[in-house]
């Protein structure tokens, strides 16, 4: 019903927008966001092509995915409360001391 | 028990100098003496017991190998340690240990005491080995390792008293001036590598007949014999001897006038089949021989310091053994050899056992009425004097009478009419030192006078015992025996080896009575006018040098042969290596080695721009590369 | 009438993107991507894939986000300043190499694509999809189910490490951490 191309097509727009994002944002939390919507935008994907090669086997590779994205933001966010504990700020162009 | 027979020779002394440098500080002077001059006796003993079982085999199996270990084996090439010993190499090691080992107890006398007592035996021994090496070696190589050792050994030995500037200068310019020898040697040797692939005597003089090209053995026999001047004090590499008077007056008798100084003479005699094959090489041998002879004695006439005298003597010398072998006598070349070791060695120790009587004054002007106080020196000084002046019945005589007779013989009469001139000013000169320094009246300065004595029987010994050699030693050379010629027929199977078979030049008896009738007159022309011009007349003497004043000068500055050199040769070499030190060394190498540093600094500095410290950069540079690897893929 | 509810689906999607990455305030970008978790979970359920759409609204919408949310509060983070020269010079090269990123991305969609608009039923429809997920789950991909829990363990651990903080260190030990 759906063509797959417009799927892929939806999930590509969604991934640039997630990169875009990670990019031009200058505040940790809104970065990780982006980073789950790149991420969402992989499942799409999976999705799309699960449903038109008939196989189940996409889908479970999402539910995957999507546990350990649950995982992932729960120790990204770990950090980044830790982070704000040491340097006062979440904004990442405020961490420099690994300068070369 | 079956004892080694040659390589101990030389192993003897090697092993004096290791337990010297083991143990020699807790050994005293009585240690050291017993270890070093025992060392070199017992050398003399093996070399004894090597020369008599060499005579006790038939005339023409007189040729023992002794091989002791493969030093390199490269390709078709090798080289090894091991000794040979034949006629010419029995003579050799019997003088360097036996006159060796007489300078080695005259020595324990004369540097008893100087600090330095076991380091100058330390020195002496290691130069017995590396000599031992030289004569006793069956291939060039070998002898090469003793000739360098020898060259170290002077050099150690001429700056043994290094605190003092003149004598560390005459020990590195000895050296120096060697090295260039050297440079010459290695490259004969190199050219006899390569066309005759080895360097072992028998097989290079077996192959040397057709393996060169006229031209090539000429090159090759030079070059040889550019070293030969430089060991030998020859023309143009003799400035080096007369300078090495600063070593101590043992090591002038040992090294430049016994031992070291005819390695040239020797290597030359040893090579005799390549220089037969290119006659233009004789002959340069011959008049650079001659040439050296005269212009030596001609030096020497107006030198004041006995020892300065002695070494222009000792040049002179080896030109007439250099002049034996251009004219193919090399068998007259070593008789020269062995009488000249026996009475030069005997000159030094007694000029030695001069200076050490008036407490190290060695200008003549300062001696003179000495015979009646130190007679021992005094009577072997004078047999010494006469056997050098060429008196007959003295060695002297006997062997120099020979080496005039085959130049004539052999038609080269202006090499032999140099060789008389030389003669003569031999004769005179060297009875000048005699008179200036025992006869006459007394110019002593006080302190001299003061404390005038005898020398130890430890010095006084040796100097009997070469004063006798001195005078009997020339007799296994006379002509006109039974047999005679006895010493040429000793070194006839070597000298004849070989498809070249050297000519005999015969000469009439009444040829030979007229040579030697010339030549002792000559002799007692310069004796006597030697007595005339320094005892009976003296005012002779300044009167003449105010008359050639010009001349005089010449000869006291030595026909400004150093000047020369150095301006022509040191000058320019100093102005090279500073230039070379200030643009290549300075400017060019540190500049690329500091140039890499630097370079590396940069490019590091300009990489570190990369680490920013900020994740977003990273971030970007991921994104660009996802779009690089997606455009490549797409493809 | 699907091609209308795909659209409108997936225009809300990507509008919900673009504010959650343009909007200056992190609160409301969170909202937003609730927001477009939704609509995904809507594109989900379109896909025949109820038992993920589901998942999604839990999983995501319902606890990532909240667990967001709640470190927003306690961060207590204003709106975002993006002034200054070099916060725009990089503004400017990141929407360029989105920009980039896209113009590959499309070029390669222009490429043929071989499946077809086909969209029949998945494999075990008459089970249900929540069941035949769960067979494929426990007989094929068993192991990194399994896996996946301990994965969720390690998880829970490192959190609590982290994020424990440095006060009781120094309290227990004088000083150094």
């Amino acid at each position: 019903m759906i063509p797959l191309s417009w799927l892929i097509a939806l999930s590509a727009v969604v991934f640039v927008i997630g990169v875009v994002g990670v990019l031009v944002r200058r505040n940790a939390l809104v970065i990780f966001m982006s980073i789950e919507l790149m991420l969402n935008a992989a499942n799409l994907a999976f999705v799309a092509f699960a449903s038109h090669m008939k196989s189940l086997d996409g889908q479970v590779f999402v539910f995957f995915v999507m546990t350990v994205a649950a995982a992932e933001v729960a120790i990204g966010l770990a950090i980044i409360v830790h982070l704000f504990r040491l340097r006062e700020t979440v904004f990442v162009d405020e961490i420099h001391l690994l300068k070369g | 028990m079956h004892l080694p027979l040659l390589w101990i020779i030389p192993a003897l002394p090697l092993a004096a100098v290791l337990m010297n440098l083991l143990i020699g500080d807790r050994l005293g002077k009585r240690g050291t003496t017993v270890l070093a001059c025992g060392s070199v006796i017992a050398a003399f003993a093996f070399a004894l017991r090597a020369v008599l079982h060499l005579a006790a085999l038939p005339e023409a199996e007189r040729h023992v190998e002794e091989f002791c270990w493969t030093w390199m084996r490269v390709g078709d090439f090798s080289a090894d340690v091991s000794f040979l010993l034949d006629p010419l190499s029995a003579v050799m090691v019997l003088i360097v240990t036996g006159v060796g080992s007489l300078i080695h107890v005259y020595a324990t006398g004369y540097m008893s005491h100087d600090p330095s007592f076991r380091r100058f035996f330390l020195y002496l021994n290691l130069f017995m080995f590396a000599m031992l090496t030289l004569v006793l070696a069956d291939n060039y190589l070998l002898l090469f390792v003793g000739w360098e050792g020898v060259g170290l050994c002077s050099y150690l030995l001429i700056g043994f008293w290094y605190e003092r500037p003149s004598a560390a200068e005459a020990g590195k310019k000895a050296f120096i001036v060697n090295r260039i020898g050297d440079f010459g040697f290695m490259l004969g040797a190199f050219m006899l590598i390569g066309y005759t692939g080895s360097l072992k005597f028998d097989l290079v003089f077996a192959a040397a007949p057709h393996a060169f090209t006229g031209a090539a053995i000429t090159l090759a026999t030079l070059l040889m014999f550019l070293g030969a001047t430089g060991k030998s004090a020859q023309i143009p590499l003799f400035t080096w001897l007369p300078d090495a008077m600063e070593g101590p007056t043992p090591v002038s008798a040992l090294i430049h006038a016994a031992t070291m100084v005819t390695a040239g003479v020797y290597m030359l005699a040893r090579s005799h089949i390549l220089f037969e094959l290119a006659p233009v090489s004789m002959e340069v041998v011959a008049v650079i021989g001659a040439a050296t002879a005269l212009m030596a004695a001609t030096i020497g006439l107006a030198q004041n310091d006995i020892k300065r005298v002695l070494a222009y003597s000792t040049v002179s010398q080896l030109g007439y053994m250099f002049m034996a072998c251009g004219v193919g006598a090399f068998g007259a070349g070593i008789f020269h050899v062995m009488t000249h070791a026996f009475f030069k060695a005997l000159l030094f120790l007694g000029a030695g056992s001069v200076i050490h009587a008036l407490s190290d004054e060695q200008d003549m002007r300062r001696m003179g009425g000495l015979a009646p106080k130190l007679p021992w020196t005094h009577a072997t000084m004078a047999v010494a004097t006469l056997a050098i002046a060429g008196v007959p019945f003295f060695s002297g005589f006997f062997s120099k009478d020979e080496i005039l007779s085959s130049a004539w013989a052999s038609g080269h009469y202006g090499i032999w009419a140099v060789g008389i001139l030389g003669a003569a000013l031999t004769a005179f000169y060297m009875t000048r030192l005699y008179v200036l320094t025992f006869r006459g009246s007394s110019r002593l300065s006080h302190e001299a006078e003061h404390h005038l004595h005898e020398s130890p029987p430890s010095m006084i010994a040796p100097l009997v015992v070469l004063a006798v050699l001195s005078f009997a030693g020339g007799y296994v050379g006379m002509p006109f025996q039974e047999g005679g010629h006895a010493f040429e027929r000793w070194l006839r199977p070597v000298m004849e080896a070989g498809d070249v078979v050297p000519v005999h030049h015969e000469l009439s008896r009444g040829a030979e009575w007229a040579l030697i009738l010339v030549s002792v007159l000559v002799a007692f022309i310069g004796i006597g006018g030697a007595f005339q011009a320094y005892l009976a007349s003296p005012g002779i003497a300044t009167s003449l040098r105010e008359r050639f004043s010009g001349l005089y000068r010449v000869l006291d500055h030595k026909y400004w042969v150093d000047e020369v050199y150095d301006r022509l040769v040191v000058q320019p070499f100093m102005a090279v290596s500073v230039w070379l030190w200030r643009v290549w060394d300075s400017l060019v190498i540190d500049g690329l080695v500091n140039g890499v540093g630097y370079t590396l600094e940069l490019g590091s500095g300009m990489l570190k721009l990369a680490q920013t410290g900020f994740v977003g950069t990273y971030a970007l540079w991921i994104a660009l590369g996802v779009i690089a690897l997606f455009l490549h893929f797409m493809r | 009438m699907v091609a209308a509810l795909f659209f409108g689906f997936a225009a809300l999607l990507v509008v919900t993107s673009l504010m959650v990455v343009l909007h200056k305030n992190p609160v409301t970008s969170a909202l937003f991507l609730v927001l477009a978790f939704c609509s995904l979970a809507g594109i989900y359920l379109m896909l025949r894939a109820e038992f993920l759409g589901m998942v999604q609204i839990v999983v995501y919408a319902g606890a990532i986000m909240v667990l967001f949310l709640f470190v927003i509060m306690y961060l207590n983070l204003q709106h975002d300043v993006e002034t200054g020269l070099q916060i725009a010079v990089r503004r400017g090269l990141g929407w360029f190499v989105g920009a980039l990123l896209l113009l590959a991305g499309g070029a390669l969609l222009k490429r043929g694509w071989a499946l077809g608009p086909a969209n029949d039923e998945l494999p075990g429809a008459e089970q249900g999809n929540v069941a035949s997920v769960g067979r494929v789950l426990y007989s094929r991909y068993l192991f990194p189910f399994e896996i996946t829990s301990i994965l969720l363990l390690v998880a829970m651990v490192g959190v609590i490490v982290i994020a424990r903080g440095r006060t009781r260190h120094t309290a227990r030990e004088g000083g150094a951490a």
